[in-house]
């Protein structure tokens, strides 16, 4: 019977990473095909990436993206940061009702309604108060800072949720004040949830393209707003080259991750085992 | 604040221990805003909430406000392309103007209901599918060893990691005519004709299902890996079958991890873009493409307001669900 069962999940397994991953692979695999139909095999070349590389469109966008991207995360950490800490420890205050709402509702929103009321608050503002001025970097970097602190938000909450307060406690009562026990205690413990965030943000920035095309303006299209015009008219091999260096940063990215972890973790448990051993 | 206050307070600061404080209390600035904090009884932990608080409020809560404002407002060829909702006239009369008809446009277009209807339909099919290719998944996963685990997580995090937009255009070279099924069943013989699955309701669903599996997984892996083992143990020690053993304590168990995981799916994808517009045909219907038509192809601000508003009364209570089970989630993790 057992037998029978993990036969039945491995071949799930099995299934499920095989349709996770051939589409991932056709896109690799087609990026260094000779033919210009993409999907039709002609011979093996690496001609895309050299074009890739002399599309002043492309790398233009992506400049814009990545930028709007480094600004993104950053604030992103900060404020998600300060509202994951409010859930976390503060307790109890007035409008944590909604606060909670406020930071659960981006993650599920649909983009078209983020983007759409963004861009009607940008009009109103700027009718309003004359800032911002037209949109383009700054609104993108506002829409998108929006919703990405609401991920980083929970990552913190998470994490805080899982931590001991005890350490804290314990730094208050030797008489540090709140903000040196938050930047000396509180920060090294939750920052690969910190770090995690960050990368998540840069990530989805950089692939948003229903919010950024609602509150672009004139000049500030991102890399998703190219790829989607291009992409809508069929497929193109240069996409299939872009979407191969990205699947490699992210792939080096993630392997990169695991060993770290892995290489703590060992330490860690090493730690522990001296700690026992000292004890006896 | 009283001038005793006044010099206590700047005892108290030249006397802190950070080297940051004391410098910092002797700019103006910073004194008077401290100054003003402390008079209006503002503390540090009242700052430390409004930041995002704030910013929160602003960018997002108090756009849906004007997304209602605009929805009942009249469609203009004007910068910006909609009529001003209240207006001062020579009298200073104030008038206020409330245009209903782009609601009740929304009724009466038999395009707008099919839209919504269909969205569900194919969001909740789509839900469902991911729910059956990843619960085996997760919890295949969380049965593993742990290097193993490790190694299938990260596995997992990879597509969830690359681009969605790059992801959803993989499978237009796959599904199309002359893409990669095609080809080889042609190649193989199997078929003759190409097989239309381009444009198609059917691509749709495989956009979705393929998208939206990560956001399936992950969450169910985090609840299937707590889940103690020692309950199994327990079962099968008194008895009890495996596959009872399943249904009565591993589900009901996952019960919240498997809600956040649906709803996560599906909420979205009621409202997804990106998909029908790469993967669907014309008559796709979803509500997410509609919306974007009438504002990028009709200029229509209102109505893609009005169809803003319909679809989050639709969400609103999915999204209530979601929240409380997110925190059951949460809640389970300590």
């Amino acid at each position: 019977m057992r037998g029978n069962r993990s036969l039945f999940l491995t071949s799930c397994l099995a299934f499920g990473f095989a349709f996770l991953y051939v589409p991932i692979i056709s896109l690799v695999v087609f990026s260094f095909n000779k033919s210009k139909l993409v999907t039709v095999w002609a011979g093996f070349s690496t001609k895309w990436y050299g074009e890739l590389l002399q599309n002043d469109q492309i790398l233009q966008a992506a400049w814009i993206s990545v930028r709007i991207a480094l600004v993104n995360a950053t604030f992103a950490v900060v404020l998600g940061t300060l509202a994951g800490f409010t859930l976390a420890r503060l307790g109890r205050f007035r409008g944590r009702t909604l606060m909670t709402g406020m930071v659960t509702a981006p993650l599920v929103m649909p983009d078209v309604i983020t983007g759409l009321s963004l861009l009607l608050l940008f009009v109103a503002m700027q009718e309003l108060i004359g800032w911002p001025d037209g949109r383009g970097m700054t609104t993108i970097t506002i829409a998108h800072i929006t919703f990405s602190m609401a991920y980083v938000a929970i990552i913190v909450q998470s994490r805080l949720s899982s931590v001991d307060e005890s350490l804290e406690e314990a730094a208050l009562d030797l008489g540090a004040r709140p903000v040196k026990v938050f930047l000396l205690i509180t920060i090294p413990i939750i920052a690969p949830a910190l770090i995690s965030g960050w990368l998540l943000s840069f990530t989805m920035s950089l692939d948003d393209l229903v919010i950024a095309s609602f509150v672009s303006g004139p000049g500030s299209s991102t890399l998703p707003m190219v790829i989607f015009s291009k992409v809508r008219l069929g497929v193109s091999p240069e996409i299939n080259a872009l979407a191969t260096i990205i699947v490699l940063i992210v792939a080096a990215g993630i392997i990169t991750a695991g060993i770290l972890m892995h290489r703590q973790e060992k330490i860690r448990q090493k730690e522990v085992q001296m700690a026992i051993a000292a004890n006896e | 604040m009283s001038r005793q206050g006044y010099v206590e307070l700047g005892k108290q600061m030249t006397a802190a221990t950070s080297p940051i404080t004391r410098l910092m209390w002797r700019f103006p600035p910073y004194r008077w805003s401290i100054v003003l904090m402390k008079r209006l009884g503002v503390t540090g932990r009242t700052a430390v909430i409004a930041m995002p608080y704030l910013w929160l409020l602003l960018f997002f809560l108090v756009p849906f406000v004007f997304v209602l404002k605009i929805s009942l407002a009249e469609a203009l060829i004007a910068r910006p392309p909609y009529s001003p909702l209240i207006e001062w006239s020579e009298e200073t009369y104030l008038t206020i103007r409330l245009n209903i008809a782009n609601f009740l446009f929304l009724i009466e277009d038999d395009l707008y209901w099919k839209a919504y209807l269909n969205s569900i339909k194919i969001a909740g099919i789509s839900t469902l599918f991911c729910l059956f290719i990843g619960y085996p998944m997760a919890y295949a996963m969380a049965k593993a060893t742990p290097s193993t685990r490790n190694v299938l997580l990260m596995l997992v995090i990879l597509p969830f990691w690359t681009s969605f937009l790059l992801r959803v255009y993989a499978w237009i070279g796959i599904l199309k005519n002359n893409g990669l099924i095609n080809n080889i069943l042609m190649g193989l013989g199997v078929i003759d004709e190409p097989i239309v699955m381009m444009q198609t309701d059917f691509a749709v669903y495989v956009g979705i299902v393929y998208s939206y599996l990560p956001f399936m997984i992950l969450p169910l892996y985090a609840n299937l890996e707590r889940l103690d083992n020692s309950l199994l143990e327990a079962a099968s020690d008194l008895g009890c079958p495996p596959t009872k053993a399943f249904l009565s304590i591993t589900l009901p168990l996952s019960l919240s991890g498997i809600i956040a995981g649906c709803l996560l799916v599906f909420i979205p994808a009621v409202g997804e873009f990106v998909i029908p517009a790469l993967l669907g045909g014309p008559d796709t219907l979803m509500i997410g493409r509609v919306l974007w038509d009438e504002f990028f192809s009709n200029r229509d601000w209102p109505v893609a307001s009005a169809v803003a508003i319909a679809v989050l009364l639709l969400l609103v209570v999915p999204m209530m669900l979601f929240q409380k089970f997110q925190a059951k989630e949460a809640e389970g993790q300590t």
